[in-house]
């Protein structure tokens, strides 16, 4: 699903990553752990195609196409959903409009027709209890005036309308408290199917006691210095990320 | 309305003026320039009244006096009214019976326009007046309207079959010694539209007036006189476009509006004039002065705009409020993209005891455009328990862009509730790249977000309004982003 070979990003001159190799396939869940400022919002930016952040080296397949040369709009479109670290307020423009023009010209792109407005209320009901989000919250502007739980729920609950491809978490748990949390969580896990992935990034093992990764990669200084399967998450709980570092520069792993 | 948005959504597809086309028809001008003889010659023209040229010549001896305005926070350059046509009429045939006499050419226009001039195809409910250059072209519905009471036509007609009523009114809201434009618009307008509705009554039908300017090198002065008697309602409607051309056009209009008791009059204004292109060359001087007076108590006048168009823009459609109990309301939003300037805004004057007002204000600039709200609320001395709230929110695409905002406060009563709230904010990178991930295109995206911002005003149109208003906030800005 996707293929990201030896890839290198500076931000501002700055350079981010510094030789990122990951390979996603159908129905995985990869975890991306790391301290901050290792790289791991980087990488999502780079996948969802933000401006900021350039490509120096490196290639990423995305379902056989090269991803780089893909517009973000074409990205989302094609299947690659984020959610955001922090969801961004669109004041005026309610959740309703936003989310009929997102799953219409996903429908465009496919060739499809766009969805009836009761065929449409209708998805929103069904998605709106598969993720437990407040049907309150799908009357009111984007973003605007939810608290930060809200917000990531509604993440969750954009996920859920738009049936991505590979789905991409930055850091979704951060801020949530215990009952947000398994609600995410639980949202994750009644998405996933036999043939879509997800790319979870997180700091904290707590998301990954909810969401069950098959893959745990750690992140530091813009290198993936340790993959290995979901023990590694506890791993680096009990240790700390300090145990990581003192190994990078001991030279061990790399 | 999220169909219609849809619908908006997939028509839009090219940032281009959709207007500027020019229609060849043959018109009767006079020669240009600006002299006592020409305010003579365009009276006569019209066949008009002693009174009424009396009424012009002291208008035009008074607009010798004046120098125009240095305030507004606008550049303009120095009009030489020498050089400019002030009567310009579409040639026709010297009594319309049917719309069969009309030249075909015209009707193609309007029709190419969006408003045709035969009642059967028009959008129901709407009754037209249809100025082009100087003249009132067509006034549909008239008749049916007629049947209740109403008047609705043109000004020169009114002149002729309603003098009492003109005279009565005319000048009492904007005196011709008001303002500067005012004053040479008083020396020298040449048509617009005449609405009466009687005591209780009322109106069925949307009144709308739609002005098109065609000649080179015109002028366009138009007024509107709108008289709602006791107890009556009406809605009414003005839209306008002109022709791509690369001279600038001056368009200095007059609007009176007066409501008696407990009447309601609601005006909106969708203003596309050609804006000039990409490098600021051409487009139209809107120097507009609008006015309505509450006399009655509980009366009630509400101005909505929309003003995408012009190069420049002049204008504060305002109320006074006389009658107790009245309310006056002003809704505006205003676009300046690439060099456009507005210094746009209003004047609530508080008299009467009770009075409301309400003041939504919504600019936004992109490219180079410069975007000013100015407003004043004056509550006078007897003026008790006067409320007004205000609202001036600026959105910058941009950072070439300017929004500025000249609120002005006199208030000569304790009782008095006043506030103003101010925001400034900018359609983010973050909020464009939101919509981007979600798979909405840039475009789509900027426009969805200053529908978003404009929702409140644009809420405050007749439903058929408000789907083209939002379509054309959307071209307005179309590559101001990217």
């Amino acid at each position: 699903m996707l293929d990201i070979n030896n890839l290198k990003v500076s931000i501002a001159g700055k350079s981010i990553l510094k030789g990122v190799s990951l390979h996603v396939k159908p129905g995985e869940i990869h975890a991306i752990m790391g301290p901050n400022g290792s790289g791991k919002s980087t990488l999502a930016s780079v996948l969802t195609g933000r401006e900021f952040a350039e490509v120096t080296e490196g290639t990423v397949t995305y379902m056989g196409n090269n991803l780089l040369e893909m517009s973000p709009e074409d990205r989302a479109k094609e299947g690659i959903f984020l959610g955001f670290q922090y969801p961004i307020e669109i004041p005026g423009v309610s959740m309703v409009n936003f989310m009929k023009t997102a799953v219409n010209e996903k429908r465009k792109h496919h060739g499809l027709d766009p969805l009836s407005a009761s065929d449409f209320l209708k998805m929103m009901r069904e998605k709106k209890e598969l993720v437990e989000i407040d049907s309150k919250l799908a009357n009111r502007s984007v973003n605007e005036g939810f608290s930060g739980g809200e917000k990531k729920k509604n993440e969750i609950f954009q996920m859920a309308m738009l049936e991505p491809k590979l789905a991409i978490l930055d850091e979704t748990d951060s801020g949530l408290d215990i009952d947000a949390l398994r609600i995410v969580a639980n949202g994750v896990n009644k998405l996933k199917k036999a043939d879509n992935s997800f790319i979870v990034i997180t700091h904290y093992q707590r998301l990954l006691d909810h969401i069950i990764p098959d893959v745990v990669h750690v992140l530091y200084d813009g290198r993936i210095v340790k993959t290995a399967g979901k023990e590694l998450a506890l791993e680096l709980e009990a240790k700390g990320y300090d145990w990581i570092k003192k190994e990078v520069e001991n030279n061990v792993i790399a | 309305m999220d169909k219609d948005q849809d619908k908006i959504l997939d028509e839009v597809t090219t940032g281009e003026y959709k207007y500027g086309f020019h229609s060849d028809i043959e018109s009767e001008q006079i020669q240009k320039g600006l002299s006592e003889d020409v305010v003579r010659i365009i009276s006569a023209k019209k066949n008009e009244p002693d009174w009424l040229l009396e009424f012009r010549l002291k208008a035009y001896r008074h607009w010798l006096t004046m120098k125009m305005p240095a305030w507004p926070n606008l550049k303009i350059p120095v009009i030489n009214y020498q050089d400019i046509i002030f009567y310009s009429a579409p040639k026709q045939k010297p009594k319309l019976n049917s719309l069969d006499e009309i030249d075909p050419e015209l009707k193609r226009t309007f029709d190419k326009l969006g408003i045709p001039l035969e009642e059967q195809k028009h959008l129901a409910g709407v009754a037209v007046d249809a100025v082009m250059d100087s003249v009132s072209v067509k006034t549909t519905f008239r008749e049916a309207l007629a049947e209740m009471g109403i008047i609705f036509c043109s000004f020169s007609d009114a002149v002729h079959e309603y003098p009492d009523l003109v005279k009565r009114y005319m000048g009492t809201v904007v005196p011709y010694t008001d303002n500067f434009f005012a004053s040479l618009n008083s020396a020298v307008f040449s048509d617009g539209s005449f609405c009466y509705i009687p005591k209780g009554v009322r109106c069925p039908m949307e009144l709308s007036t739609y002005f098109r300017i065609n000649a080179a090198n015109t002028g366009q002065f138009e007024r509107t006189l709108l008289v709602a008697d006791e107890e009556s309602y009406v809605s009414y409607l003005e839209g306008c476009t002109a022709p791509s051309r690369d001279e600038n056009q001056l368009h200095a209009a007059i609007v009176e509006i007066i409501a008696e008791k407990n009447s309601e009059v609601k005006y909106s204004t969708v203003q596309n004039w050609y804006p000039g292109d990409k490098d600021g060359k051409g487009g139209i001087f809107n120097f507009v002065t609008k006015r309505g007076m509450c006399r009655g108590e509980n009366s009630k006048i509400s101005w909505t705009q929309i003003e995408t168009g012009s190069a420049i823009t002049w204008k504060y459609p305002s109320c006074i409020l006389r009658g107790d109990n009245s309310t006056g309301e002003f809704y505006s939003v205003a676009v300046t993209n690439n060099h456009q300037q507005a210094d746009t805004g209003t004047k609530m004057i508080h008299i009467g005891k009770n009075t409301k007002s309400t003041i939504v204000s919504k600019g936004i600039s992109a490219g180079k455009g410069q975007n000013s709200y100015r407003g004043l609320v004056k509550i006078l001395k007897n003026a008790s328990n006067a409320r007004n709230f205000s609202q001036c929110d600026s959105l910058l695409l941009g950072d070439k862009c300017g929004a500025h905002t000249f609120p002005y406060l006199e208030v000569d009563n304790q009782t008095a509730i006043v506030e103003h709230e101010a925001t400034t904010s900018k359609i983010g990178e973050d909020q464009i790249f939101y919509c981007n991930q979600r798979g909405i295109s840039t475009e789509d995206a900027i426009g969805m977000i200053v529908n978003g911002y404009a929702r409140e005003v644009i809420n405050k149109l007749p439903m058929e309004f408000a789907v083209e208003a939002q379509k054309l906030l959307q071209i307005s800005l179309e590559g101001s982003v990217g």
